[in-house]
């Protein structure tokens, strides 16, 4: 118990003591998850869209790996990337293993199908009316796909939240594609790992405290973006 | 004839193997056209077809004149507004869904503001233009959805049955209250539903659809009194059919000898032809067998036996069994309990020979 007590001072003393290592790793980890993050959206949503609302063969197919890469292990991800962009590998050329670039490439990898399947599950339970209803009263396509996503923006936010959470949580991937270099590719998960293994538990509980509050800290915002004006569901009994 | 605003010329639609529409249509400036039918007869495919919603799989669309193609479907579509059984109103306030079409042209706020007014108030929800639209009855909903279409002033309106998914008063009250604007504005619609009510408030012309083909496109009365086959007559509620046998045509009338009895009626038939008399059960009388007072001299009676007696509100509707097969007769409350008959008695099943139309 005492270790973690002083865990928490010394983790408190690290964090608003302005040690710039810390406030760099955790910059770092913000762009290159969130730079993922919005790849993944930018990639997931349309995406999960075609999914949704197109009839083709091999949908089902489709809908099953991406449901599949759900689930992805980091560790799987982060193995297949390292093999790609080893330096004799397919494209070893581009010189990126251990670079943020790779770190970014793997975390996309990961959240693309998390946003995918989400933005598709947001979609299939809207009424597939509505979107004939909106034409109807004489939306073209594009503003008809706005409004669709417009109001399907709850399930959207979901999808947000639980790309961000799996690539700013993560540490596999990170680890093996970025190698954890001080300064370079040094993540917050990959630094708590690292100072765990040496027994500097202060240090790794500070990094540990940054990561949950920056967690809740987006989640809380997003939040509020959701829930904003929600109707309240009656007390069930 | 005025011009026609939208025709649908040789248009088909199959669903797979199965032809769900094939038909020829056509609507004109300024009418009201209802089309009837029952359910999985095609209603809502020729609504989306004519709204420009679905892409018939042969035949052609035209509106103004102009043949409807993807590329200016859009800009057509703009020119029309289509109202729907289930209003799905997306998650906003009442007046933000009533503005949706405006604000999908383009217009200004203040535009917008200047021409929703009125038809909130007019439609009688202008009290409710803050309210979030997932929070109305289904009446209100389908109110906020009529504004969303006349607002837009369109030149075509296709209502999709928007009052079958309302309760009695208030599908009623919104009938008449659309029957009125209709009236005022000049605006054209068409509508499909099943319930021949609405199609005997509202249309001028009706169609009648059965299996994807248009059986019928008249009158109102023409159509409700004289359909041109047993599954029009079937759709358009003329219950009772009586199989006759024609004897002998003199003028314009032709003497038909049916189980039980004959009648002239009004048509030229060829002698010995198999013909299908058909009455609307309003037009059924039923006395007590034996008195027969007040009917004229030319009325046709049939010896019947009261199978069932279907009590409703007003009225009654009773099912009577006779030589020449089932007559159904709708009789007001107050005439029928005079009688004091019950299920199981004989009765004397009046009509006139006018009521009666063979096919």
């Amino acid at each position: 118990m005492e270790l973690i007590g002083q865990g928490i001072v010394k983790a408190i003393e690290l964090v608003f003591g302005g040690d710039s290592e810390v406030w760099a790793i955790t910059w770092l980890s913000l762009k290159i998850s969130g730079t993922a993050t919005l790849i993944s959206l930018l990639w997931g949503i349309p995406l999960g869209i075609a999914l949704a609302l197109s009839r083709f063969p091999g949908r089902a197919i489709a809908v099953a790996l991406v449901n599949t890469g759900m689930g992805l292990p980091p560790v799987v991800v982060g193995l297949f990337i390292s093999i790609l962009f080893w330096r004799s590998g397919p494209v070893g050329f581009l010189e990126l293993i251990y670079t943020p670039s790779a770190m970014i490439i793997a975390q996309v990898v990961i959240a693309l199908p998390i946003v995918a399947g989400v933005t598709m599950a947001a979609f299939q339970s809207l009424d597939p009316n509505l979107a004939l209803q909106l034409i109807g009263i004489g939306a073209s396509k594009r503003q008809a796909l706005w409004l669709l996503c417009k109001e399907a923006r709850l399930p959207l936010l979901a999808a947000v939240m639980a790309g961000f959470g799996a690539v700013i949580s993560e540490v596999g991937a990170s680890m093996m594609v970025g190698g954890n270099i001080r300064g370079q590719t040094r993540v917050l998960t990959t630094a708590t790992v690292l100072e765990t293994g040496k027994g500097n538990f202060d240090a790794a509980i500070a990094l540990g405290l940054i990561l949950l509050a920056l967690c809740f800290a987006l989640n809380l915002f997003l939040s509020h973006v959701q829930q904003r004006g929600q109707l309240k569901w009656p007390r069930l009994s | 004839m005025a011009e026609a605003l939208l025709a649908l010329c040789d248009v088909r639609v199959q669903h797979g193997s199965s032809t769900v529409l094939r038909l020829h249509f056509a609507v004109h400036v300024g009418e009201v056209v209802v089309v009837i039918g029952p359910n999985g007869a095609g209603k809502s495919t020729l609504l989306r077809v004519m709204g420009l919603l679905q892409r018939p799989s042969s035949g052609s669309v035209y509106f103004h004149g102009e043949q409807a193609t993807a590329k200016n479907s859009l800009a057509m579509r703009r020119h029309m507004a289509s109202v729907f059984q289930e209003p799905l109103l997306l998650d906003g306030t009442v007046y933000d869904n009533a503005a949706l079409g405006l604000k999908l042209r383009g217009f200004r706020r203040d535009e917008i503001e200047r021409k929703l007014r009125p038809w909130l108030k007019r439609l009688g929800i202008d009290h409710l233009t803050e309210r979030r639209a997932r929070t109305l009855s289904g009446g209100e909903a389908q109110r906020t959805s009529l504004v969303r279409g006349l607002v837009l002033d369109p030149s075509l309106l296709l209502l999709d049955e928007p009052f079958a998914a309302l309760d009695a008063p208030t599908r009623e009250t919104l009938l008449l209250d659309l029957r009125e604007i209709l009236a005022e504005t000049g605006i054209t619609a068409v509508m499909v539903t099943h319930d021949l009510k609405e199609a005997a408030a509202l249309g001028q012309r009706i169609g009648v659809l059965h299996r994807g083909e248009l059986l019928q496109l008249g009158p109102q009365l023409e159509v409700f009194r004289r359909p041109v086959n047993e599954a029009a007559a079937s759709i358009v509620g003329m219950e009772t059919r009586i199989a006759a046998v024609a004897e002998r045509t003199e003028g314009q009338i032709t003497t038909m000898r049916f189980n039980g009895g004959s009648a002239n009626v009004t048509g030229e038939f060829p002698a010995g032809a198999q013909v299908t008399l058909c009455i609307r059960p309003e037009d059924i009388r039923i006395s007590r067998h034996g008195d027969g007072k007040s009917c004229a001299k030319s009325d046709i009676h049939i010896k019947t036996k009261i199978a069932r007696i279907a009590p409703s509100i007003a009225e009654y509707r009773i099912s009577l069994r006779a030589d020449c097969g089932c007559l159904t007769a709708l009789v007001s409350k107050p005439s029928f309990d005079g009688l004091s008959l019950r299920e199981g008695d004989e009765a004397l099943a009046s009509f006139s020979p006018d009521a009666i139309h063979g096919i």
